[in-house]
């Protein structure tokens, strides 16, 4: 039994280019790999547990897409009535499509076009036994499924808001012409399979049956030929999308499953443009969820967004003031649904872009520093908030413990500061140089008080010592009793710096340590969700009005609660809330040398300090900010 | 030569028609907040590479001014990126991007 019709053609031609395209690109991002990935990806692919769980993570995420339930449900809906309900579409379709020929080897087109090939009445020999039209009654509930997914979607596009995102993305053409094609084929299956039955008088379902008579019935002239046009529509929808399939953003669908077993086996990011930013580039969806969690909406920058950038690099065209319109501050990564590394490949971008920059750190030099058991490093930050440092240096010595202020006087920059601007090569430079001084003091702990200095030191640094914040080891102390605390403030929230926070994931200390002096009172955004201060040294392209409008928004989040002390953890941060806040920002430092209950030893008078003599502790009435 | 204990200064006159201006045009361009400077040195007060070396972000702007582009170029590659310079700016120039676009204007000009 030959079923053919040249209708088909579309669809199979497409289908055929479709395929060979997603081969040659998986094949191309395989074989690019580097050597060590190469190795991790031959070792996962023959293990089948690993294979095993890739695969539950394509089901959960790419058909039933989990994490934008947990998100978004109407968006969680939406998505998994095209991708779930298509999924199982084609699946039944296949398995009914057997019943019907008796073979197991059906050309692709003939259960997609099932219906126009069969119009018979027939119950399928294990329908008398269950329920007879099951068959035909499941397809018409999944093209339902799709259908209620496409209203969805056509409301998407028209009234955004309604799905709680105030800005979608703007599409290109071929995106355009994509969902065009997209959008067109469940109707047609639905008009062409409707009016087949209606025409021939059975073979629909449910829903298909009656619109198929309804069709007829208005119809002035019924004939087959009406049907055999819209199925020729139908196959050339789907013909045309699968065409389109691969230059739009819908390669996300095939991409996707490729980097879900990247990342199984184990395959992370590099630091230049490797096999896997490549599969995670063509991976975004253009969902555009990661345009309303940026900060830069505030101070109306709407063009260089991680989706229009990732657009940018798929195209080979970033405008270099795209890629450096950034805050790089994570909250996109934090809300992809597709988990693409935008901070890392932002930073890559920028390598290609001013890595070439020279520089001349040969000035450089430092006397041999003293040796010790504890350094403290306060970095650039904290020397423009001396308060930091002073409250830093009276609770150690309450504390007692003898530390080496590295930076006392003058400090050498950690180093990320230029590696975000892309110039890993000179940090390098400025990396080795502190590493040499770190070395010399044969310390066993490095504490930091700026988040950005504490990332880099335990990113890059490879130092075999402790390295803490200066939340952490706060905490440390007031757990092992050393320094005693009473209650010293009533209403406080807390903001989360962007490298504290999400870019080393310490978010309990600094809040821990709050709630031991104060009414820690919660944040609608915050954690993972926090705003940047707008101060981050991740921009380069943006005027200092642009920051301002971006600090008051993330005030606007943090003020909402009336607190009457904004806390943080960061010296920048602290830095770029006071000109704006109308309330105290204080560090966790401050809040906590605040809170040591007053002894005669500090209010009376200086206490001699065991790092230098000349710089003295002052007391609680003097620490002004 | 007899030494009097003191030298005769060479002659040093800028000469605007003759210094190359495209750094500045691009800066001009691509970072007009430079132009909100009133040269108050509190950049050069607080700068990290100042602390080891005579690294002078008041001069150099002077210097950009000027189409002075010889004696910036060497001198533009101290800097550390720490971004102290912008955060105490009290007219708000954007001096990261100022010193990153004047590297990338070196690199392309040459």
């Amino acid at each position: 039994m030959i079923n053919f019709n040249f209708f088909v053609l579309p669809f199979f031609l497409g289908l055929i280019y479709l395929l060979l395209t997603i081969g040659k690109s998986w094949y191309r991002w395989i074989k690019s790999l580097p050597a060590i990935d190469k190795v991790k990806f031959a070792s996962g692919i023959r293990h089948p547990g690993q294979v095993f769980s890739a695969l539950k993570e394509v089901f959960l995420e790419a058909l039933i897409h989990r994490r934008m339930w947990k998100q978004n449900p109407l968006l969680g809906y939406m998505h998994m009535s095209f991708a779930l309900g298509w999924f199982l579409l084609i699946v039944l379709g296949n398995i009914e499509s057997r019943f019907y020929s008796g073979t197991h080897l059906n050309a692709p087109y003939y259960p997609i076009f099932l219906k126009f090939f069969i119009h018979d009445k027939l119950i399928l020999f294990f329908e008398v036994y269950s329920v007879p039209g099951i068959f035909r009654f499941i397809m018409d509930f999944l093209l339902l499924f799709i259908l209620s997914g496409l209203v969805l979607a056509f409301i998407k596009r028209k009234r955004s808001h309604w799905f709680g995102m105030k800005r979608t993305t703007t599409h290109p053409l071929t995106d355009r012409i994509a969902i065009t094609c997209l959008w067109m084929i469940f109707p047609m299956r639905l008009l062409a399979e409707s009016y087949t039955a209606g025409y021939y008088g059975n073979g629909g379902g449910f829903m298909t049956q009656p619109l198929g008579n309804a069709l007829v019935a208005m119809t002035p002239f019924p004939s087959d030929f009406v049907a055999y046009t819209m199925w020729w529509g139908y196959s050339l929808a789907l013909g045309l999308f699968f065409v389109t399939l691969p230059y739009s953003r819908y390669m996300h669908i095939p991409t996707e499953v490729l980097l879900t077993f990247f990342r199984r086996f184990g395959i992370q990011p590099k630091k230049w443009y490797s096999s896997l930013s490549e599969t995670e580039v063509h991976s975004c969806s253009r969902c555009g969820v990661c345009i309303d969690v940026c900060p830069l909406n505030a101070a109306g920058i709407f063009d260089s967004q991680a989706v229009y950038f990732i657009r940018g690099v798929r195209d080979n065209y970033v405008p270099e003031k795209i890629t450096q319109k950034c805050l790089v501050c994570g909250r996109c990564q934090e809300a992809c649904p597709v988990g693409i590394h935008t901070d890392a490949l932002r930073l890559i971008k920028r390598r290609e872009l001013n890595s070439g920059q020279a520089t001349e750190y040969r000035y450089l030099s430092e006397n041999p520093p003293k040796t010790g058991t504890v350094i403290y490093f306060s970095g650039c930050m904290t020397h423009l908030t001396p308060s930091i440092i002073r409250a830093m240096k009276g609770i150690m010595t309450e504390a007692g413990i003898e530390f080496i202020h590295l930076d006392e006087n003058r400090s050498v920059c950690c180093g990320r500061p230029l590696m975000i601007a892309g110039k890993d090569k000179q940090a390098n430079e400025l990396i080795e140089f502190n590493k040499a001084l770190i070395k010399q003091t044969r310390a066993k702990l490095l504490v930091t008080s700026c988040p950005i200095c504490y990332r880099i030191f335990r990113e890059e640094y490879n130092i075999p010592i402790r390295i803490q914040h200066h939340s952490q080891f706060i905490l440390e102390l007031v757990k092992t009793g050393k320094i005693p605390l009473q209650s010293a403030f009533r209403k406080i929230v807390y903001h989360d710096p962007c490298d504290l926070g999400r870019g080393t994931k310490i978010y309990e200390a600094p809040r821990e340590l709050i709630q031991k002096v104060a009414d820690l009172i919660p944040v609608r955004e915050e954690k993972g969700h926090a705003h940047c201060c707008g101060g981050s040294l991740g921009l380069f392209e943006a005027s200092s009005h642009q920051r301002k409008l971006m600090t008051r928004e993330a005030l606007d989040v943090l003020l909402e609660n009336n607190p009457e002390t904004i806390a943080t953890a960061c010296p920048l941060c602290k830095k770029t809330f006071l000109p704006e806040s109308p309330v105290k920002v204080m560090d966790i430092a401050e809040l906590i040398y605040l809170a040591i209950p007053k002894k005669e030893a500090i209010s009376t008078g200086p206490v001699p300090n065991p790092s230098s003599g000349s710089v003295s502790v002052q007391s609680h009435q003097e620490l002004s900010f | 030569m007899k030494d009097f204990g003191f030298n005769v200064q060479p002659d040093f006159a800028i000469d605007f028609d003759r210094n190359d201006k495209r750094i500045t045009e691009y800066l001009a361009i691509h970072e007009p907040s430079l132009n909100l400077c009133i040269g108050c040195g509190s950049c050069t007060g607080t700068c990290t590479a100042g602390h080891f070396t005579p690294f002078n972000i008041r001069q150099l702007h002077t210097l950009l001014r000027r189409g002075e582009t010889s004696r910036l170029k060497p001198e533009i590659k101290k800097c550390m990126f720490c971004g102290k310079c912008q955060l105490v700016c009290p007219r708000g120039v954007n001096l990261r991007n100022v010193i990153l676009r004047l590297n990338r204007a070196i690199e392309r000009i040459g």
